[in-house]
């Protein structure tokens, strides 16, 4: 069993947490638009900074020195901004041409609520009522060309270039999570939880970065100005663990809810430090910890970006698990989040030089 | 050189799990560098030299890691799914054998397929290792496995699994066994992840900031049988292959010319390269910093990512004496 006054450093997660990620969740803040979000975090992690600044693609650099010699510079990261829409055209009457914003499948969007631009507006992806289709008509897919975003008349509000997010309310369900951009409010509650609880023994240089969701473009420059020893990325990955979820076969999964914080050997964009990843794996043992290894293949997070910068910087990720990730709403697991808090709080608090001792 | 292309090219080290094949060119080049390091992705740097007034910081690189595969998945009955580390092809996986770091063995196949004309995908493919079940697998989710084909010497050609990149390491250890004298620093760079995306590369040249850089790789070749007319002027045994483009990067016009002005000074026969897909470690060399000039010494070679990749031993001796001709005086661009 784990030694109480070992794990004293673990914080709960209580209303205070739920209610910030609630506000995380239902704000706005498609890629290249972040500010909704940015607000929350300087907000958040102000009182407990040593400095926090602002880069010029609107990452939120936020350093937290420690004391003692020999402080490892430890670079965590979760990315603020969610997949989303773009105004690009407007046809009068109140509707939008649009574009998509990051990975979005444009089966997601007919018929959805969405909010538009900086106040909000309320619209709605409009479709063509079944009363006027063909049989054949509803066995086609959409297309993107074919949508148009509905505000009704509001002459002037919405602009082009304007970001549009669903209209998702973040509910709690038991011992479950529900809301829209679940990937990646989640890495950002974490990293504002870890900013506010960070050790002693090392530096904290917390990025919570933006533009993610379109090619890790914030997390490039962030790794740059930090130039930090290793990096931690914290995420949220797609779990696909339905009911016609075969235990047997299936090739596809990445992970599943319940089964604790995902650790990431290999994605499309990374291959973590085996170091790292075998550090994680002992903190999570040490400390009864479940967790799970995610699925090698596809898929990327910021660690893409930040492990090739400067002269190298080794780095692992670390996702809480959630269904339907780029769709209108996920559902995540609370026991998930709270573990993935614990597994990252523990290794940062026992995290000493000696776990880049040796070579890679 | 024979001996050493066998060690290197038998030592299983897919990308991102370097740790054998760093260790097996350090013991080689220890004794004949100046300085060695690891840098944070794995990439073994070696200095040769501190450089004299005419000369320059000159960056060479091969990458030491090959493609190879990972696990994904352990079926209930013992079945291990999995995705791949670099450029490997369904067709070449079938009846294959592959060897895990920890020791264990399988063979890959796949489930009967619905149509016979198509390739199958990497989903339709599994790796059985002998189980019958999950319990106690000596391999799980992460463990990482190359392609196990022993070393062919054909006399005048030789095959092996990972000559794109080991012939490269190889060319340069005898490099830097055969240069006596050199006004230049010369970084040797035996760079990880290249097969994923140059990623050791990208971050070694950072660190090292050079004046000019070269990688030595493996090159297609069009002198094998074929239906199509479009056809690549590259040969095994014209000589190597001194890159002008490939998908990545355009090479530096003067450093393409000052390959060529040497291996003409020795009388070399050589081959001008365009690869139309595919890129090296010069590309990000080319990209680091500020940018630098780069080009690239290629090996030519035949049926590139099969466990049989084949290189003309004659076009390998001649590319280490062009390296070192090209190393061993001041350059002028």
């Amino acid at each position: 069993m784990a030694n109480t006054t070992d794990d004293a450093h673990l914080s709960q997660i209580g209303n205070e947490q739920l209610q910030l990620l609630e506000r995380l969740s239902n704000a706005c803040a498609v890629s290249g638009d972040e500010g909704e979000v940015r607000k929350i975090v300087l907000e958040e992690v102000r009182p407990h900074a040593t400095d926090v600044k602002v880069d010029a693609l609107g990452n939120v650099l936020v350093t937290r020195r420690g004391q003692g010699e020999n402080r490892l510079r430890v670079m965590l990261a979760a990315h603020m901004d969610e997949v989303g829409l773009m105004i690009t055209n407007d046809e009068g009457e109140g509707i939008y041409r649009f574009a998509t914003v990051g990975g979005l499948a444009i089966a997601d969007l007919p018929g959805k609520t969405m909010l538009v631009g900086k106040e909000h507006l309320p619209g709605v992806i409009g479709i063509k009522p079944i009363h006027l289709t063909e049989p054949e008509e509803r066995k086609k897919p959409f297309s993107l060309e074919g949508l148009r975003l509905d505000v009704g008349l509001a002459a002037g509000k919405v602009k082009v270039g304007d970001r549009a997010t669903f209209a998702t309310v973040f509910v709690r369900q038991g011992p479950s999570l529900r809301g829209k951009a679940m990937d990646n409010r989640l890495g950002v509650a974490t990293l504002i939880e870890l900013v506010k609880r960070a050790p002693a023994q090392i530096d904290l240089l917390a990025a919570f970065t933006v533009q993610e969701e379109i090619g890790l473009r914030g997390a490039r420059v962030a790794a740059f100005t930090f130039n930090p020893d290793l990096a931690f990325i914290l995420d949220s990955t797609p779990a696909f663990d339905l009911p016609a979820w075969d235990v047997d076969e299936n090739v596809r999964y990445n992970t599943r809810l319940g089964a604790g914080p995902a650790i990431y050997v290999a994605d499309s964009s990374t291959l973590s430090d085996p170091r790292l990843v075998r550090y994680l794996i002992d903190t999570a043992e040490a400390h009864h910890i479940p967790y799970q290894l995610r699925q090698p293949g596809g898929g990327g997070t910021d660690a893409g970006a930040i492990h090739k910068q400067l002269a190298g910087i080794p780095s692992v990720s670390i996702s809480v698990p959630g269904r339907y990730h780029h769709s209108p709403a996920s559902i995540v697991r609370l026991s998930d989040w709270q573990h993935t808090l614990d597994l990252v709080t523990s290794a940062l608090f026992h995290l000493t030089p000696q776990v880049l001792a040796g070579e890679r | 050189m024979k001996p050493l292309i066998r060690k290197l090219v038998e030592t299983p080290s897919p990308s991102g799990y370097e740790t054998q094949i760093r260790s097996v060119v350090q013991a080689e080049i220890e004794p004949l560098v100046d300085e060695l390091h690891v840098d944070a992705l794995g990439s073994l740097i070696a200095r040769k030299g501190q450089g004299s007034a005419e000369g320059i910081k000159l960056m060479l690189a091969a990458h030491i890691d090959e493609i190879g595969v990972m696990v994904t998945q352990v079926d209930v009955n013992g079945f291990i799914r999995f995705t791949t580390l670099g450029g490997v092809r369904p067709y070449t996986c079938i009846g294959g054998r592959v060897c895990f770091l920890n020791g264990a063995s399988g063979v890959i196949s796949m489930e009967p397929l619905d149509d016979m004309s198509r390739v199958p995908t990497f989903e339709q493919l599994y790796i059985d290792i002998g189980l019958s079940s999950n319990q106690d697998a000596p391999v799980g989710i992460g463990d990482v496995a190359v392609f196990d084909r022993p070393f062919l010497d054909l006399g005048g050609r030789l095959v092996a699994k990972s000559m794109d990149d080991r012939i490269g390491a190889a060319v340069l250890i005898e490099t830097l066994r055969q240069t006596k004298d050199s006004p230049h620093q010369l970084y040797f760079v035996f760079s990880t992840q290249e097969e994923v995306g140059l990623r050791g590369a990208t971050t070694a040249a950072y660190g090292i900031d050079p004046d000019l850089g070269l990688s030595v790789d493996v090159t297609g070749t069009g002198d094998t049988p074929r239906r199509s007319k479009a056809r690549m002027e590259v040969s095994l045994g014209k000589g190597p292959a001194i890159k002008v483009r490939d998908g990545g990067m355009l090479a530096d016009r003067r450093v393409v010319d000052w390959m060529v002005r040497g291996a003409e000074k020795l009388g070399l026969p050589y081959q001008l390269e365009i690869l139309e897909g595919g890129t090296t470690d010069a590309r990000a060399m080319q990209l680091t910093r500020a940018g630098i000039p780069a080009g690239c010494l290629s090996i030519p070679c035949r049926y590139v990512h099969s466990p049989s990749e084949m290189v003309d031993y004659q076009d390998v001796l001649q590319a280490v004496q062009l390296l070192v001709e090209l190393v061993s005086h001041p350059i002028k661009l």
